[in-house]
């Protein structure tokens, strides 16, 4: 029998700071035994629980992407007792991950359609993986149209700069990188909060094209109307949820939303989905 | 189907003969309550409880239960790689439950037991376990099993029913495992009329005169349900002592913590309760069930309507009324779920 709670062995391959006030790292692990790659296979919106003995676990948003191979990495903002130990780790240390976890984002759902990706903060992390992913020249022509929205709360906070350099450059994706401010005389981007962004720069909902959103709740809260303005249906919304979490695999009990548990049949709902479950999210 | 009578003076001599191929675990009276503890040389379970003040959840699910260990030494070759650790799953006995808590280990099963996912450790040890059930003859006044899928002699969950007849037991054969139990007991006089069984059956189930109902729990509108205004009044008492969770034999929230010694560390998991505001709080200090009526609420509705919408095996409680009489406030679940199976919104 599979034992779901047990972690894969991985060692801290890399530490990158990730934004300005150091308050997120990221982190790229490779596993101590290689087939453990093979078994960790993955999805874009999948997360997983970093697991540090002694510590306890912390689940987290997969940031790599499965195009991306022989490592795998998080970005982890410095909050509670597990993500603050991991922030004094070092490069070298060993520990543990368990996962994948939880459902992807509806890929094939998506396929031939327009997509629409919105990110706020720190929540950008699987949108990264899901970025790389529709990027790679194997995925590129399955998909419509790529737009996506991402802000922060000054240029510093943005994460995974280079890439997004890399990616404004490209005529494949139309990328609206905006900032809720800056003194930067060179700031060449937006300024505007989400929200605002996505009503000027997103392109209208129609029934080949989904959103899929994900960032700290006030940034929902203000972009769902938006998105319903731009004709988005709540079908053609797909968001993320956290919740506190212990086990990840359905079982410890404390995740749920109404019956549905956020670790297994989630994170990943659409607006229609949740509309129907009580908001204990 | 077979039935074995068991005289009682051959019942002592059985229980001996089961220890070589069975860890025994049974009712034993304590200062003030009755318990499912191990029975050690010589201890025989004490059948003349009417119920125990905790289920026998505990059997395959302990109230805390290491799941892995590692070192934190570095000078070791394995430092900080996480290992199962290795448990006694050898056959056990549990002797003497009741059927109520036979049947509520079935519904926890399917928390355990997914198409996704298996827990080792819960499934190991009930599979390792042969579940002998005592028929009730006495319901208690808290009893509603009747009208909550169970029954006092019902056979779900169990591998063998006893009835008590007197002077001797009459065993109905459930499963195979039960059949080698009693083979290995050495109790193999098959009975002759057993149409007792069937009368004491008709009379125990006349006695529980405790009723619920639960038939349109599945029709309502789970987001109705959820903000009827009842649930305020519902929960005004509760001190969210979690007592409700601890002594359910169908709750089986737990949390997982690490705790190091040393070097030596283990992970391990304990029994949780959704009456507890740490149970879901997020690290940013959000919320979603930081309220009281949240988590009475969230409790009432997973048993109820939740878990009756997602597997479709009634609801998430056997009546066994250890929450009723045990409540510190009288809160009790009958009359929550008369509320939320007569529930009309209003128009």
């Amino acid at each position: 029998m599979i034992n779901p709670y047990q972690p894969y062995a991985v060692r801290i391959d890399n530490i990158d700071i990730a934004t300005e006030d150091k308050s997120l790292k990221t982190f790229r692990f490779v596993f101590l035994n290689k087939e453990d790659e093979n078994k960790f296979a993955y999805e874009a919106g999948q997360f997983a629980e970093l697991s540090i003995p002694g510590k306890g676990e912390i689940p987290i948003g997969i940031a790599s992407s499965p195009v991306e191979k022989g490592f795998v990495t998080f970005t982890v903002n410095r909050a509670g007792l597990v993500t603050t130990h991991l922030h004094k780790m070092k490069v070298g240390d060993i520990m543990g991950i368990r996962g994948p976890l939880g459902n992807c984002y509806p890929w094939e759902l998506l396929e031939g359609k327009n997509i629409l990706i919105i990110g706020g903060g720190f929540a950008f992390t699987t949108l990264r993986s899901s970025i790389i992913y529709l990027l790679h020249p194997d995925n590129r022509s399955k998909f419509g149209n790529i737009n996506v929205v991402y802000g922060a709360r000054s240029p510093g906070m943005l994460l995974y700069k280079d890439q997004l350099a890399e990616w404004e450059k490209r005529d494949d994706i139309n990328m609206h990188i905006t900032v809720d401010g800056t003194d930067d005389p060179d700031w060449k981007y937006n300024v505007g909060f989400v929200p605002t962004i996505v009503e000027q720069k997103a392109p209208p909902g129609n029934t080949a094209s989904y959103a899929i959103i994900c960032g700290p709740p006030i940034m929902i809260k203000f972009t769902q109307p938006v998105l319903e303005k731009l004709g988005y249906e709540h079908d053609h919304i797909i968001m993320s949820l956290e919740n506190r979490m212990k086990c990840g695999i359905g079982m410890c009990g404390r995740c749920n939303i109404g019956q549905e548990l956020v670790c297994k049949d989630g994170p990943v709902f659409t607006l229609a989905q949740l509309n129907k479950t009580p908001k204990e999210y | 189907m077979k039935v074995i009578k068991i005289d009682k003076t051959n019942w002592i001599q059985g229980i001996e003969n089961l220890r070589d191929s069975y860890k025994l675990t049974g009712p034993v009276k304590g200062e003030k309550f009755y318990n499912f503890q191990e029975l050690d040389n010589g201890e025989v379970p004490d059948l003349n409880y009417s119920n125990t003040r905790l289920s026998t959840k505990s059997i395959v699910f302990p109230q805390s239960e290491v799941m892995l260990n590692y070192t934190i030494d570095e000078s070791k070759d394995d430092h900080h790689i996480m290992k199962e650790i290795d448990t006694d799953y050898a056959p056990r006995a549990l002797i003497g439950l009741r059927p109520c808590d036979a049947k509520a280990l079935t519904l926890v099963k399917l928390n355990f037991d997914t198409t996704d996912y298996k827990d080792p450790y819960w499934l190991k040890a009930y599979e390792a376990t042969t579940f002998v059930g005592l028929a009730c003859d006495d319901p208690l006044s808290t009893c509603f099993c009747t009208t909550a899928g169970s029954g006092p002699y019902n056979e779900e969950g169990l591998d063998l029913l006893l009835v008590d007849a007197g002077d001797h037991y009459l065993a109905k054969v459930i499963t195979d495992k039960g059949a080698t139990l009693l083979e290995t007991a050495g109790w193999k006089i098959e009975a002759g009329d057993i149409s007792i069984i069937e009368t004491k059956k008709s009379d125990a189930e006349a006695k529980i005169t405790s009723k619920i109902k639960t038939d349109k729990l599945k029709e309502k509108d789970t987001l109705e349900i959820h903000s009827a205004p009842f649930w305020e009044d519902v929960s005004f008492a509760c001190l969210n002592c979690g007592t409700c969770t601890f002594v359910c034999p169908t709750c089986w929230c737990f949390d997982i913590q690490d705790e190091v010694h040393g070097n030596d560390g283990t992970r391990m998991r304990n029994w949780d309760s959704c009456m507890f505001p740490l149970f879901t709080l997020h690290t940013t200090g959000h919320n979603p069930r930081g309220e009281k009526i949240q988590r009475v609420r969230q409790r009432f509705m997973h048993k109820l309507k939740y878990f009756v919408d997602k597997y479709e095996k009634g609801i998430m409680c056997v009546g066994c009324g250890r929450c009723v009489s045990q409540c510190p406030v009288y809160i009790d679940i009958r009359s929550i779920c008369e509320k939320m199976n007569s529930y009309e919104l209003a128009v």
